[in-house]
């Protein structure tokens, strides 16, 4: 999420006192006013507008917008002597691209070079990705001598005064000594040689992405005149920043004039590029995408709204059938126009969304719930009925809260870098009833819980593992048991784990807690849910030393181990720190 | 009249005590002797009088000095004092070191014993031998903490003189006297009890039903004592759903009433279907490791590369990303299978739809509708607006005449039955929808709109790769349990999984909202 400050006297100049409806109207243009203050206005700019990150640019389009600005034209002067930019082919292997241009007449002052910087930053952050996909330079233009070149060098043989450091440094010792360098080391770190920007008399202006000469890369005051570069590696996108950069720049007052980039073999071509994309479209499109209907002198005013100039195709007395299509002048600067879908948006937003009348459409379908989701209903019911408490627990977990009952398990599915302590996908159901347990010791007795849910195990070698039409883990010397889900019992969920190497299983897990409970007691409740469900089990003695020996069983239905039930033993709930005795159960939910 | 209701609602205990009353205050335990009941029976019995009017009650605390364990003990048989002065009297002398096997008495007894009796100059001591030195008459009388342990309990206020520095005394010994906070009270009748109270009681009311009555008809003719219906109960709670998942079952029941199909599918899935087939740019923020949970060292399949086919998607996809799908531009950038294949915690349901996009495409069976609500997990720090897991309500609509005003309509619609009347709707941006809109609803504690999230129409680069040509799909993907938090009262997001038993055993249901 990116948001736009901007000093609010400055922008009041602009586009006139900030009411309660103009900040509607800046809502109502998509970008939502965050807040406003006595001396700076902020709005949330989306990802698809990077034309609006800086003063002159987003006035213009609410101006647009309000009705009260043209359709921008921008006027590009020709290049003059030495107005050039020479890609060395050394360059190519790090960072082949760049387009400039020069603006003069520009009138600097604190606030402005503010604004500057950060229009820059903005644009490094949201369509450069960090510097990443490209990196903007902007240097005064009295102390470079004209022509430039953009060639790569040896890290060590590259040696300036960047900004904010006292000394000279060499390309490496930048990446590793200065604070900007450090920040993004890692764009160039691997790289044999490091693009720099240079001037006629060898001066090194810069060296992007990372950062500028102190004699020739800052701007003051004083400056009039710039040389703005934007370098990478898509030229569609470069040239789309620095056609923003020239925009807002022409905004603030300057004149533009066009650069010669000469880059080999690649050709050579006259930058920037301001002129408009041409762009066909149908009104009849439009107005079944939106719901309405639209006249074609609608279309235009709607279009110039959003700063883009619209005419029909063929124009003179065209009848109906044929006078729907239109083509849209798209603004050099719009990043987001890739299809003519994005105009009906455009058109949406001029209209207004608050305009929009909703409509049901009369369309017959039939409705259908998953088999799985009704069965959680039927067994919740059944359980509520007995008196249990459903919870719900997350997701992930941590390995020591499974390790605390399935002390020998290590095949953990593990996310990275989890910006919670929690950095592991839960493999069964009853490490959350007994966290709960260990969470509530203060609540009243007996607490009864269950819980449903997904759980995830690995599968890339299912057919290995499987025990008895059934996997299950254990300690592998028959001491310790826990479910794994298998391929066969996935039923209706899922889409099945050879696309991903996890598999998901259903499971629902039932825990007493109590002074004095005990197995019978949950084998009541086993029984009467089975009961109820039509189910057939029966109950087979295991030794498992996470129950009590002699008082664990595996639920057996149709010869298939399903699940576990049993009393859970003094050194899982010391483990977990519960102070009364525990029966629990799981199973999975397939075969229901 | 009133009072005869009052006389047949009178239960059998209040019956008893109510006679034993009077106008002037009486300390409880009188009433006790008075009734012959025990104390938790008149408690009661004086509470329902209270609450019927019928008597005013007084309640005070005190200190009252009670005997301990061993203080029961000792004045069953004898302090350990006395034990010593009557052996000193049979043997004349004892020696100190036998002092304990002659009298009976552990270490601890026969060292007070010997403490107090040479305090009060009973006993003298040469060469190590104990014998007697009191006068018959003071051997014959009994001593202070003697005469004191008799009288208790007593009044802490009223302890004086001798019996001050008998207490004194036992107080540094272990168990013998204790000093008991009692709550004392003290009732008496009200005007309307004195009535009632002279009137005549015995109404031979029926308390219980029983089978027996029933049976032997001897109901008949007779009344059933009236109830104090006002009073209160106990609790009890009842076993029940999470609040959640009633909240998403009743969700659920408004889109199956509206004619959606559920979808459901894996939390696991690749970045191909969470990402590329929903048109999200390789290198855009969300895919990045601080937003979205990879699973480690884990590679997934993705559809396979049909060559020569033009409905393969894998291709289409590429192809939608790279510029050409119907015109489009696309990102203009050379897309990376590799990168389709990760392996993550899906950051959206839309994955859910992306997938049903392509199984409508195959079969052609649409219009079609279709909705899920299901967890979805990111990469975030926890506070109380943002969690690493949540529910997500997701729902397409594919019809070739499907337009923005009906996902308008349909919005509301859900968000109507849900109890939000009122809600902002606004521009917004997805990679995958266009026209986009994002829903606020306004938090009443924290005064702020919440983006509940978003809907919007998928562009032709996501439904031209599933269906071969653009077919309008409404979708919607709002976050759920910001709708549901206000019902519940919850400000916090973090309490949705928090499972604190007490909470939820108050927690109330969730009830259909229009």
């Amino acid at each position: 999420m990116t948001i736009l400050t901007l000093n609010r006297k400055e922008l009041e100049k602009r586009i006139g006192k900030i009411t309660a409806e103009l900040e509607k109207r800046i809502t109502d243009m998509g970008t939502p006013i965050e807040e406003v203050t006595s001396s700076e206005v902020s709005v949330e700019v989306f990802p698809n507008r990077p034309d609006l990150l800086s003063m002159g640019n987003f006035a213009r389009a609410v101006n647009q917008f309000n009705g009260k600005g043209k359709v921008a034209s921008f006027k590009i002067n020709k290049p003059e002597k030495n107005y050039d930019v020479i890609i060395d082919k050394s360059v190519k292997a790090v960072r082949p691209r760049t387009v400039c241009a020069i603006i003069k007449r520009m009138k600097f002052n604190e606030e402005k070079i503010r604004e500057i910087v950060d229009m820059q930053e903005k644009l490094h952050n949201s369509l450069g990705r960090k510097r990443r996909k490209l990196a903007i330079g902007i240097y005064p233009l009295d102390k470079i001598a004209l022509p430039i070149r953009f060639v790569g060098r040896k890290p060590e043989e590259i040696k300036f005064q960047p900004l904010e450091s006292a000394k000279e440094m060499t390309g490496r010792q930048i990446l590793r000594g200065h604070p900007t360098g450090r920040e993004y080391a890692h764009l160039l770190e691997e790289a044999d040689v490091f693009p720099i920007f240079i001037d006629a008399e060898d001066e090194i202006l810069s060296m992007p992405p990372i950062i500028n000469s102190k004699k020739t890369g800052r701007i003051d005051d004083s400056t009039k005149d710039i040389f703005v570069e934007c370098s990478g590696h898509n030229l569609a996108y470069l040239k789309k920043c620095l056609n923003i950069i020239v925009a807002n720049l022409s905004e603030m007052g300057g004149k533009v004039y066009a650069m010669n980039i000469r880059d080999g073999k690649d050709g050579n071509f006259i930058s920037p590029d301001m002129s408009a994309e041409e762009l066909n479209f149908d009104i009849k499109d439009i107005e079944k995408t939106l719901g309405i209907e639209l006249k074609e002198k609608d279309v235009k005013s709607y279009l110039a709204r959003m700063g883009i100039n619209a005419k029909s195709i063929g124009g003179r007395g065209v009848g109906v059938s044929g006078g729907r299509k239109m083509v849209a002048e798209i603004p050099a600067y719009r990043t987001d126009i890739l299809h003519w879908i994005d105009l009906s948006e455009e058109i949406a937003i001029a209209y207004g969304y608050d305009n929009f009348v909703p409509e049901i459409p009369s369309i017959s379908t039939i409705a259908y719930e998953n088999p799985v989701d009704k069965m959680k209903r039927t067994i919740g019911n059944i359980l509520a009925g007995l008196g249990l408490l459903e919870t719900s627990s997350f997701h992930l977990t941590t390995k020591k809260n499974i390790k605390k009952m399935h002390y020998d398990f290590n095949d953990f599915i593990e996310v990275e870098e989890s910006k919670t302590e929690r950095d592991v996908l839960r493999m069964d159901m009853l490490t959350n009833l007994l966290q709960i347990a260990s969470e509530n010791s203060d609540a009243s007795y007996p607490q009864k819980t269950f819980e449903m849910g997904r759980v995830f195990s690995r599968c890339e070698n299912t057919e290995g593992r499987r025990v008895g039409g059934r996997r299950v883990g254990g300690d592998g010397r028959g001491n310790t048991h826990y479910l794994l889900p298998t391929a066969e019992c996935r039923g209706e969920r899922g889409v099945g784990c050879s696309e991903t190497g996890v598999l998901e299983e259903e499971r629902l897990a039932i825990c007493l807690i109590d002074e004095s409970v005990n197995f019978t007691e949950l084998k009541q409740v086993l029984d009467y849910l089975f009961k109820m469900l039509d189910v057939e089990y029966s109950i087979e003695a295991v030794e498992n030393s996470n129950y009590i020996i002699g008082r664990c069983g595996k639920i057996i239905v149709d010869g298939r181990n399903v699940g576990f039930i049993g009393e859970i033993a003094p050194r899982v709930l010391k483990n977990w720190k519960i102070k009364m005795p525990a029966v629990a159960l799981e199973i999975e939910m397939g075969f229901l | 009249m009133e009072e005869k209701l009052v006389v047949e609602s009178l239960s059998p205990m209040e019956r008893s005590v109510l006679p034993k009353l009077g106008g002037e205050f009486l300390g409880i335990e009188d009433v006790l002797d008075k009734t012959g009941l025990d104390k938790t029976t008149v408690l009661r019995a004086v509470g329902f009088l209270e609450n019927k009017g019928l008597v005013e009650v007084e309640s005070s605390k005190k200190k009252v000095v009670i005997l301990g364990i061993l203080g029961i003990n000792y004045l069953k048989k004898e302090l350990p004092e006395r034990i010593l002065l009557n052996k000193l009297t049979n043997n004349k002398t004892i020696p100190i070191g036998e002092i304990k096997n002659v009298c009976g008495l552990n270490d601890n007894e026969a060292r007070i014993a010997l403490g107090t009796l040479k305090k009060k100059a009973l006993v003298d001591i040469k060469q190590g031998k104990l014998s007697l030195n009191a006068r018959p008459d003071e051997m014959a009388s009994k001593m202070i903490e003697e005469i004191f342990m008799e009288k208790l309990p007593m009044d802490f206020d009223e302890i004086v003189d001798l019996d001050k520095l008998a207490f004194e005394n036992l107080r540094g010994r272990k168990d013998i006297v204790e000093i008991e906070e009692q709550k004392t009270m003290k009732v008496r009748l009200t005007d309307l009890g004195r009535k009632i109270a002279g009137m005549d009681l015995d109404e031979n009311l029926l308390e219980a039903l029983t089978p027996k009555i029933l049976k032997q008809n001897t109901w008949k003719g007779k009344k059933f004592r009236r109830y104090d219906l006002t009073s209160p109960v106990p609790r009890v709670y009842g076993g029940k759903r999470h609040f959640v998942n009633q909240a998403i079952d009743y969700a659920k029941s408004i889109w199956l009433e509206m004619g959606f199909k559920e979808m459901s599918g894996n939390m696991v899935e690749t970045g191909f279907w969470v990402f590329d087939s929903l048109f999200t740019a390789q290198d855009h923020p969300v895919r990045e490791m601080q937003d979205t949970f990879y699973l480690k060292g884990l590679n997934g399949k993705i559809p396979e590369r049909e060559k020569k086919k033009v409905e393969c998607v894998l291709s289409n996809v590429q192809k939608a990303h790279e510029g050409g799908v119907d015109g489009s531009k696309g990102w203009q950038y050379s897309w990376n299978e590799e990168d389709a294949k990760k392996v993550l915690l899906r950051t959206h349901t839309t994955c859910l739809s992306a997938r049903k996009l392509i199984e409508i495409g195959k079969t052609g069976e649409f219009p079609a509708k279709y909705f899920a609500i299901g967890k979805c997990f990111r990469n975030e720090t926890v506070d109380w607006s943002h969690g690493f897991e949540f529910n997500q309500t997701e729902g397409i609509v594919v019809d070739e005449n499907a337009n923005f005003r009906q996902l308008l309509g349909y919005l509301k619609q859900f968000f109507g039955k849900m109890g939000y009347d009122k809600l902002r709707i606004r521009p917004a941006y997805f990679a995958y929808t266009e026209p986009s809109l994002e829903i606020d609803v306004w938090h009443p504690v924290h005064k702020k709109w919440l983006e509940l999230g978003g809907a919007g129409m998928f562009r032709p680069e996501v439904t031209i790769p599933m269906f071969g040509k653009h077919i309008p799909v409404l979708a919607w993907g709002p976050g759920f349990d910001r709708i549901i938090t206000q019902f519940f009262g919850i400000n916090d997001l973090r309490e949705l999984n928090k499972n604190d038993l007490n909470k939820l055993r108050e927690t109330k249901f969730w009830r259909s909202q229009n």
